[in-house]
C-alpha cells in the first residue's frame, strides 16, 4: 500500500517523542547553564603555567623560559622574555625564569603541542571555558600572573596526569640527589692530592649539607 | 560546456521541458549562496535557470580559503598536524592519519601494531560519524526539517564524547603522530567504544525504519543526479560517490594500508549512481564499519602506541617526496609532501576529496530543478574546509 | 606493473621525439617519476590512459611546485699540464652559477581497472616569468579540471587547452599568485577594493561639489 514507508517513519518519530518524556537515551538535552556538562579528564581548552607553591606563584613557576613551546607553537601565540637574573627554583637550584610569559588566547587553538614539548612539565592544559570577555584585544592576552595556577589545581582537573607527573618529577629529583651524593662520595674517597687536603674535606661537608637543603 | 562532458549521456526525462518554444523567456541567473543553509558551508553556485530547469551551473568557492598549504611551508611538520584537523573539520582523525601516513612514507618511520589497530578503530568511528552526519544533512536538504538530523546527531554525540575523552577535543583531535598515536586508549575507553559499537546497530535499524522505505524520499532521490562509472573514474571521483556509480574501488582493499587486510568487510556498490544510491551506500558502509570495529576492538594487541625512535622535535626528513593517501569517509584524502631536508616541508599539498568530487557538480545537475541541485550537492558530501583549504 | 625504466623505453619507442627522463626520488617512499617535455605531454598522457597494460584511468592528484632561482656552486676539476714536463696538476675551481627558477606540475596517476600505481608525471615550465605555459591534461583526465585551475590560480602556470581557465580559490580580480615563494603579502589588510568603491564614486557624482575651504 502506498504510504506504508511514511507510516513506519511516523511510528519511529512517535516512539522517540513518547520516549523523550521518560527515557534519558531519547531526551539528551542538557539544560545549560543550570546543569553543567561533566567533562572528561582529557578535555583541554587553553594552557596554564604550573606553579608549585600557591603562596608564591611567580617564584615557584616550573617554567625556566627555555622557549621551546614558543618555537613549536603552530600559530605562534606564546611570547616569552627570559629574565636577566636567576632565582632558585623548587629544588633550590638558581634558574632563569620567564620575566614575561604571554599567551594570546585569541590565536591559541588549544592544540596542546606546547604541553607535549615542554621538558619541565611547566605548561599544562586548562579546562575553563566560561571565560568570555567584552574586551576583544587586551583581555584575551593572558600574562604569566593570569596563567599561573598551582599544582593542586592541576591535580583537581587532571588527576591521573598530575599524579604521573608528580611521580616522575619526584623520581627524577631523587635520582639527581643520589647521583650528587655518589659523586661527592667518590670525590671524597679519591686519593688526596698533596697540598690539597682542604679540598678533600670540603666536598664531604657539602654533601652532608645537601640532603638537608633539598625539600 | 566542457568537451569531456560528452563522455556521459546527457540527462533526459520529464525534467526537461520539450516545448521550450511555448513559454520562451529570458534565462534567469540565480546565485545560490554563499550564505545559504543548504550549501554545506560557504559555497556558491551560479545557476542559470530556464524556468525551473537548470541549464548551466558554475560552482564558486574559495570563501574559506585559509592558505593552509602556505602555512605548512612556514610551520614544522608536527605543527601542521593541528591544522589538518581543520581541513575536513568533521573528520579530524582521518585527516590526521592521512598526513601522518604521508610523513611516515616520506621519512620511512615504522608504526607499532597497536597503533595501527587504534588508527583503524578511530578511522571507522570517524566514518560512522561522517556518514551519520551526511544522512542527517541530506534528509535536512530533502526537507525533513531536522528530525532525522537530530536523531543522527544524538548518536554522533556519543562518538564525539569518545574522541573527547581520548584526545581532549571533540573535533580538533590532533591525535595522530608520526610513528603512532599520541595517547594510549585506556581499558575504560575501549569498554566505552565496545558499548557504542554494540548499540549502534539498533540506531541504524531505527534510522532505516524511519527513512529507507519512505515514499517521499524515494520519489525525490531515485533517478536524480545519475553518475556513470566511466565519467566518475575519469573525473577522479573517489569514495562513496564512486562506489555508488558501481566502481569497486575502496583504498582499504586496493592499497591495503595499515592492518585493514586483517579484517573481513564488504564494499557495497551502487547500481544506478543516483542520489538514493549514494545515500544507501553510506548506510551500508556504516554497517560494514561496525563489523570492522567489532573485529579490531576484539583483536587489539598490547604494546606501545608510539614508535620509540620517532622524534617529536627537530624532525628533519631527508630530501625527497611522498604521496600518502587513505580512504577517508568522503573519499581519497592524500597528502603530497616535498622535503628539502629542512624542518619545514618545501611543498605541502592536500588532495581533498570534496574538491575533486565537485568537478562533476554541473554535469549531475543539468536538466534537474533547483530543489534537486540541493540534494545532489548534499549527496556529494562536501566540507568547505577541505574544498578551499 | 612494469618498471619506470621500462615504461620510459616504451614511451620513447612510441614517441621518438619526446624527452622522457626518470627522476629518482631519494626518500623511502620510492615514488620515482617521469619527467616529460611539454610538447608531447598530452599525447603521452593519452597513451598512458589507453594503453592496455597500464590503463592509468585515474589522475588523482595535481600538485604545483615553485622552484625559485638558486645559486649553485659547481666544483670543476681541470687537469693542467705542467709546462716543465712533469706530472699534470688537477686544479679544482668552484664556479657559481644561477640555476634558473621554474614551475613544476606533478601528476599522480593510478589505475582503478588494474589496481596499480602511482605513476608520477612531472612537467616543467621554461622559467617563472614569461615561459609559464604547459599543456592541459584535462582533455585526457577530467579530474585535472579544477586542480589545474588551482595551479593556475596559486602559481601562475597557464594551461593551454584547458576548457575554463580562471581563478578558483582567489577572487576574480586578484593579482599575483599566492603560493609562489616570492609572494609578498599586501601591507594593508584593512582596505580591499570592493564593489562599494564604484557605488560610492557613482553616488558622489550626484552630490554638489564640496564648498572651497575658507582662506
Amino acid at each position: 500500500m502506498l504510504g506504508t514507508g511514511i507510516l513506519q517513519g511516523l511510528l519511529v518519530t512517535a516512539k522517540n517523542f513518547a520516549g523523550s518524556f521518560h527515557d534519558p537515551a531519547r531526551y539528551t538535552t542538557l539544560e545549560y547553564p543550570e546543569a553543567k556538562p561533566v567533562l572528561p579528564e582529557a578535555y583541554r581548552n587553553f594552557p596554564f603555567l604550573v606553579c608549585d607553591n600557591p603562596d608564591d606563584p611567580m617564584g615557584t613557576l616550573r617554567c625556566v623560559a627555555c622557549q621551546i613551546c614558543e618555537k613549536e607553537c603552530p600559530p605562534q601565540c606564546i611570547y616569552i622574555e627570559k629574565s636577566r637574573d636567576k632565582k632558585p627554583d623548587a629544588s633550590g637550584k638558581p634558574q632563569i625564569y620567564p620575566a614575561v610569559f604571554a599567551i594570546d588566547t585569541s590565536v591559541c587553538m588549544g592544540c596542546q603541542i606546547c604541553v607535549e614539548v615542554c621538558p619541565f612539565d611547566a605548561i599544562k592544559m586548562d579546562q575553563v571555558y566560561e571565560i568570555a570577555t567584552a574586551d576583544r584585544y587586551g583581555a584575551l592576552v593572558l600574562d604569566r600572573a593570569q596563567l599561573a595556577k598551582p599544582n593542586t589545581y592541576f591535580h583537581a582537573i587532571h588527576p591521573t596526569e598530575a599524579a604521573e607527573v608528580d611521580a616522575r618529577l619526584a623520581a627524577d629529583r631523587q635520582a639527581a640527589e643520589e647521583k650528587a651524593r655518589a659523586a661527592a662520595l667518590a670525590k671524597a674517597a679519591a686519593p688526596a692530592v698533596p697540598g690539597n687536603v682542604k679540598s678533600a674535606v670540603a666536598p664531604v661537608a657539602k654533601a652532608a649539607q645537601a640532603p638537608e637543603a633539598a625539600p | 560546456m566542457n568537451a569531456a562532458a560528452t563522455l556521459a549521456a546527457p540527462p533526459t526525462g520529464a525534467h526537461i521541458r520539450a516545448v521550450r518554444g511555448e513559454l520562451s523567456g529570458d534565462l534567469l541567473e540565480v546565485s545560490m549562496g554563499p550564505h545559504h543553509p543548504s550549501t554545506h558551508g560557504v559555497f556558491r553556485m551560479i545557476v542559470t535557470l530556464d524556468g525551473e530547469t537548470i541549464v548551466r551551473l558554475k560552482p564558486v568557492f574559495g570563501y574559506l580559503h585559509r592558505n593552509h598549504e602556505k602555512l605548512a611551508e612556514n610551520t614544522s611538520y608536527l605543527g601542521s598536524m593541528p591544522y589538518t584537523d581543520r581541513l575536513d573539520y568533521l573528520n579530524a582523525m582521518t585527516n590526521n592519519w592521512a598526513y601522518a601516513r604521508a610523513v611516515e612514507q616520506l621519512a620511512g618511520i615504522a608504526v607499532p601494531e597497536r597503533a595501527e589497530y587504534v588508527r583503524v578503530i578511530l578511522a571507522e568511528l570517524t566514518r560512522l560519524l561522517n556518514h551519520t552526519c551526511l544522512a542527517g544533512f541530506l534528509m535536512q536538504d530533502c526537507g525533513c526539517s531536522g528530525t532525522p538530523l537530530m536523531y543522527a546527531f544524538r548518536e554522533r554525540e556519543k562518538i564525539l564524547d569518545l574522541f573527547e575523552s581520548l584526545s581532549g577535543s571533540r573535533m580538533m583531535c590532533n591525535y595522530q603522530r608520526f610513528g603512532g598515536c599520541r595517547v594510549d586508549p585506556t581499558a575504560d575507553w575501549l569498554a566505552g567504544a565496545k558499548k557504542l559499537v554494540g548499540g549502534y546497530g539498533a540506531f541504524l535499524d531505527e534510522f532505516e525504519a524511519l527513512l529507507t522505505g519512505n515514499e517521499i524520499l524515494l520519489a525525490r532521490t531515485q533517478g536524480v543526479g545519475r553518475l556513470g562509472a566511466a565519467l566518475a573514474i575519469n573525473a577522479g571521483v573517489t569514495g562513496p560517490m564512486l562506489r555508488a556509480a558501481g566502481v569497486n574501488h575502496d583504498l582499504r582493499k586496493v592499497d591495503g594500508y595499515g592492518v585493514y587486510p586483517r579484517f573481513q568487510f564488504r564494499v557495497p556498490l551502487g547500481a544506478h549512481g543516483d542520489v538514493y544510491d549514494r545515500y544507501m551506500i553510506r548506510i551500508l558502509e556504516m554497517r560494514e564499519s561496525l563489523a570492522i570495529l567489532r573485529q579490531s576492538l576484539a583483536g587489539l594487541p598490547a604494546g606501545p602506541v608510539m614508535n620509540p625512535q620517532a622524534k617529536l622535535r627537530g624532525f628533519r626528513p631527508k630530501p625527497g617526496e611522498a604521496y600518502g593517501r587513505i580512504e577517508g569517509p568522503k573519499g581519497e584524502i592524500g597528502f603530497h609532501l616535498v622535503s628539502d631536508g629542512g624542518p619545514n616541508p618545501w611543498r605541502y599539498h592536500v588532495r581533498a576529496p570534496s574538491f575533486i568530487n565537485l568537478t562533476l557538480l554541473e554535469d549531475l545537475c543539468l536538466g534537474h530543478t533547483v530543489a534537486d541541485a540541493v540534494i545532489i550537492l548534499g549527496s556529494i558530501d562536501i566540507v568547505l574546509g577541505e574544498v578551499d583549504r | 606493473m612494469e618498471t619506470l625504466a621500462q615504461l620510459r623505453d616504451r614511451l620513447l619507442a612510441r614517441f621518438p621525439a619526446a624527452e622522457v627522463t626518470v627522476v629518482t626520488n631519494p626518500s623511502p617512499s620510492a615514488q620515482h617519476a617521469l619527467r616529460v617535455d611539454a610538447h608531447h605531454a598530452r599525447e603521452i598522457a593519452g597513451f598512458l590512459r589507453d594503453d592496455p597494460a597500464l590503463q592509468l584511468d585515474q589522475c588523482t592528484n595535481v600538485t604545483g611546485i615553485d622552484w625559485p632561482e638558486k645559486e649553485v656552486v659547481d666544483a670543476v676539476r681541470t687537469t693542467v699540464p705542467d709546462p716543465a714536463g712533469g706530472t699534470p696538476r688537477v686544479v679544482e675551481e668552484k664556479i657559481k652559477r644561477l640555476e634558473p627558477g621554474r614551475l613544476e606540475v606533478v601528476y599522480h596517476l593510478y589505475s582503478i581497472a588494474l589496481r596499480h600505481g602511482p605513476v608520477v608525471l612531472r612537467l616543467v615550465t621554461g622559467n617563472r616569468t614569461d615561459a609559464v605555459t604547459l599543456p592541459s591534461l584535462t582533455p585526457v583526465w577530467r579530474s585535472c579540471e579544477f586542480q589545474e585551475r588551482e595551479v593556475f590560480d596559486l602559481f601562475g602556470v597557464a594551461f593551454e587547452g584547458h576548457p575554463d581557465l580562471r581563478r578558483i580559490l582567489m577572487w576574480d580580480g586578484f593579482q599575483d599568485h599566492p603560493m609562489r615563494r616570492d609572494y609578498r603579502e599586501p601591507d594593508d589588510y584593512e582596505w580591499e577594493p570592493t564593489p562599494h568603491g564604484d557605488v560610492l564614486a557613482k553616488a558622489k557624482r550626484h552630490y554638489p561639489a564640496p564648498a572651497p575651504s575658507a582662506p
